[in-house]
C-alpha cells in the first residue's frame, strides 16, 4: 500500500473506477482506515448554467467553497440551489433532458472536462440526500458498506471502514448489537445518518448535503448539525438548507441564491446581521421568499 | 357555546347508498367467485380419484380395453418444455424490462419496443405456433419436423410479452431516489442495476415471471402443431413430446370414460404443478429478501 498523504491527497489524480483489481493494487486505504490530514480541498464553480430540457434553472453562477468550511445555500424554493449543488458531483445530468455547461473544479481538476469519469467523480463528491434513503434490501452494515464494495474492499478491512465510518457519524453505540437488522428498521434520523456514514465511508473529499435535515426531529436534526460541525475538520461541506437557523448555526459562509442566481455570498454572520443586498436582507428577516 | 351532546345525524338517504354500494360490491365479488369456485371443485371431484401412483408412474400406452396408462410422459414433457421456455423467456425479459426503465426510458425506440410488446401481448397463442409451425416445422430444422424445443420456443414467444410487462411495471415501482443514492457514491449503472434495482424488485419479478409460466404451462393451441402428440417419455427435446395440455386435448375426445377421467386427472396435476411452483418461488424470494 502506498503510504498516506501522497496519492490520496492529491485530487488531480482521480481514483481508478475502471475495476476492483487495479483499485486494490493502486488506490491508497479510503477515508476511515487512514489518518486525516486538516487539509480539505476547494471546488470553484464559474460560468454554471444548468437546464432542464429548455428551462434554465441556473443561469450562470461563480462561487468558489473554500476547504474545510461549511457553506450555506440559502434561497426560495425553485431558485436552483438543489440543481447547483447537484451539478457538482454530476449528478444533475442522470435526470433525462437536463445538461449543464461551465466549469466545475476540484482544486485544478476540472470535473466537466472530456474523458472525466462521472463514477470517480462522485466517489470524490460524496452526496447525502433530502429523504434518508437507505437500500431497502440491506442490512445496517451492508448500506454502509455498498460504496466500499465497488472498490474490491473485502473481509476485516471492509468490517474496519465500516465500524468507523459508523463510529464518526455517532451511530456506533445505537446499532453495534445490530448491524445484520434492516437498515430501515432505524428511526429516521438514525437513517439519515446511517446514509451520512455510507457517504463518509467510500472516502470522499467533499460532501453535498441537499437539505438534509428536512424530514427530521428538532433532536435529530441537531445531533446531524453536530455531526455537519465534525465532519467539517476533514471535508469541504456544502449544504442546502431552507431553515435559516441552521444556516446560521453550522454555517461558515452563507450563498443567497433568488431566481437562478447567486445574490450575495458572505461571512454567515455578516449575511445574517449586515447583508449588503436589499433582496438578502428582506429574505433572512422573513420579508419575502 | 353548549357542551355536544349528540354526534351530528347522518341523512338517512346517505346510510342507504352506502348500504347499496355495499351490496352492490358484495354481490359482484360472488359472481366472479362463482366459477372460480366451480372451476376447482371440479377439478377435485373428478380428477382426484385419478391420482394413483400408476397415474404419474406409467406413460399413456393407447390401449383401448383394460388398463390405459398414467401420465407420466406429460408431465415429463411439460416440464422440459416450460423448462426450456422459462430459461429464455424471464432472462430476456427481464432484460428488456431493464433496458426499458435504466436506459430507454422514453427515447423514441423504447417506445417503439413497449408498442410492439403491447401487441404482442394481445396476439392469440395459435398464431405463434403458426409461426414457429411456418418457419420451423416445415422446412424441418434439426433433422425432424415436430420437436419439442420448438413447441418451447412458441410458449417462449407467448411468454416474453408477459414477462417484460409485468417486469417493467415491477422495475418503475423502485424508488428513483435509491438509484440517485447508488449514483452518488459512484456506482457505475450496471452496479445499479445488480445491487439495488433487481434486489428491491426481485419478489416483484418472481410473481410476473410466476404469471407467465403459468400462462405458458396451460397452452394447448401453439403445442399441437409444433410438438405434436407421443406416449413415451422423452429426455430430447428434437424429438415429439407429449404435454399435459395436449393429453387433457386428446383424452376429452376419447369416447372411453375411463379415458375422459384421466383427463380430470391430468387437469388438477396441472393446477397442482403451477400451485406448487408459486409456492416454492415465493419461498424463495422472500428468503433472498431476508439475507
Amino acid at each position: 500500500m502506498i503510504p498516506d498523504g501522497t496519492t490520496s491527497k492529491d485530487p488531480t489524480k482521480m481514483p481508478d473506477a475502471k475495476g476492483p483489481s487495479e483499485q486494490t493494487e493502486t488506490a491508497p486505504p479510503r477515508e476511515a482506515t487512514r489518518a486525516r490530514t486538516a487539509e480539505g480541498h476547494a471546488v470553484n464553480v464559474s460560468d454554471l448554467h444548468a437546464y432542464y430540457g429548455a428551462n434554465e434553472a441556473v443561469k450562470g453562477i461563480d462561487i468558489s467553497f473554500p476547504p474545510n468550511e461549511v457553506t450555506a445555500i440559502i434561497g426560495p424554493s425553485g431558485c436552483g440551489k438543489s440543481t447547483m449543488v447537484r451539478c457538482i458531483n454530476r449528478m444533475h445530468e442522470e435526470i433525462p433532458g437536463a445538461r449543464a455547461t461551465g466549469a466545475v473544479k476540484l482544486d485544478d481538476l476540472d470535473l466537466y472536462a472530456a474523458g472525466v469519469d462521472v463514477t470517480a467523480v462522485r466517489r470524490l463528491i460524496g452526496m447525502v440526500f433530502q429523504k434518508a434513503n437507505p437500500f431497502p434490501t440491506m442490512s445496517i452494515f451492508d448500506n454502509v458498506a455498498a460504496g466500499l464494495r465497488l472498490t474490491g474492499q473485502r473481509g476485516s478491512d471492509l468490517r474496519e471502514t465500516v465500524h468507523k465510518a459508523l463510529r464518526s457519524v455517532g451511530l456506533w453505540e445505537e446499532v453495534k448489537n445490530r448491524l445484520n437488522a434492516p437498515g430501515i428498521g432505524l428511526s429516521g434520523g438514525q437513517q439519515q445518518r446511517l446514509c451520512i456514514a455510507r457517504t463518509v465511508a467510500v472516502g470522499p473529499e467533499v460532501i453535498l448535503m441537499d437539505e438534509p435535515c428536512s424530514a427530521l426531529d428538532p433532536v435529530a436534526t441537531l445531533k446531524v448539525e453536530e455531526l455537519i460541525d465534525e465532519l467539517k475538520e476533514r471535508y469541504t461541506i456544502v449544504i442546502v438548507t431552507h431553515n435559516m437557523q441552521q444556516a446560521a448555526r453550522v454555517a461558515d459562509s452563507t450563498v443567497f441564491m433568488l431566481d437562478g442566481l447567486v445574490v450575495e455570498h458572505g461571512p454567515t454572520t455578516e449575511m445574517f446581521t449586515n447583508p449588503s443586498d436589499e433582496r438578502t436582507e428582506r429574505y433572512v428577516t422573513g420579508k419575502f421568499g | 357555546m353548549s357542551a355536544i351532546t349528540q354526534l351530528p345525524q347522518i341523512s338517512a338517504r346517505r346510510r342507504a347508498t352506502d348500504r347499496a354500494m355495499r351490496g352492490v360490491l358484495w354481490t359482484a365479488t360472488g359472481i366472479a367467485l362463482i366459477p372460480l369456485v366451480l372451476v376447482i371443485y371440479y377439478l377435485i371431484h373428478k380428477g382426484a380419484g385419478q391420482w394413483t401412483s400408476n397415474f404419474f408412474t406409467t406413460d399413456p400406452n393407447g390401449n383401448f380395453f383394460g388398463n390405459h396408462g398414467g401420465i407420466r410422459s406429460a408431465i415429463f414433457g411439460t416440464l422440459e418444455l416450460i423448462g426450456i421456455a422459462s430459461a429464455i423467456a424471464i432472462p430476456v425479459g427481464i432484460a428488456v424490462a431493464l433496458y426499458l426503465t435504466e436506459y430507454g426510458k422514453d427515447s423514441l425506440f423504447a417506445n417503439v419496443v413497449r408498442y410492439f410488446v403491447d401487441v404482442m401481448t394481445g396476439v392469440p397463442s395459435i398464431v405463434f405456433g403458426l409461426f414457429i409451425y411456418i418457419v420451423l416445422v416445415v422446412s424441418k430444422v434439426g433433422g425432424s419436423g415436430f420437436a419439442g424445443w420448438k413447441g418451447a420456443l412458441a410458449v417462449t414467444l407467448l411468454m416474453l410479452p408477459i414477462v417484460i410487462r409485468s417486469s417493467e411495471v415491477v422495475l418503475l415501482l423502485v424508488p428513483s431516489s435509491l438509484r440517485e443514492a447508488a449514483l452518488a457514491l459512484g456506482s457505475p449503472r450496471w452496479r445499479v442495476i445488480t445491487r439495488v434495482v433487481l434486489p428491491t424488485s426481485a419478489s416483484g419479478l418472481v410473481t410476473g415471471s410466476l404469471l407467465a409460466v403459468a400462462r405458458g404451462m396451460g397452452e394447448t393451441a401453439p403445442l399441437l402443431f409444433t410438438v405434436s402428440y407421443t406416449m413415451t417419455a422423452t429426455g430430447n427435446p428434437n424429438t415429439l413430446m407429449n404435454t399435459l395440455p395436449v393429453q387433457i386435448y386428446n383424452d376429452i375426445h376419447s369416447p372411453e370414460p375411463a379415458v375422459i377421467a384421466r383427463a380430470w386427472g391430468a387437469a388438477l396435476t396441472l393446477v397442482a404443478i403451477v400451485l406448487i411452483l408459486n409456492l416454492l418461488a415465493r419461498a424463495i424470494s422472500r428468503r433472498s429478501r431476508m439475507a
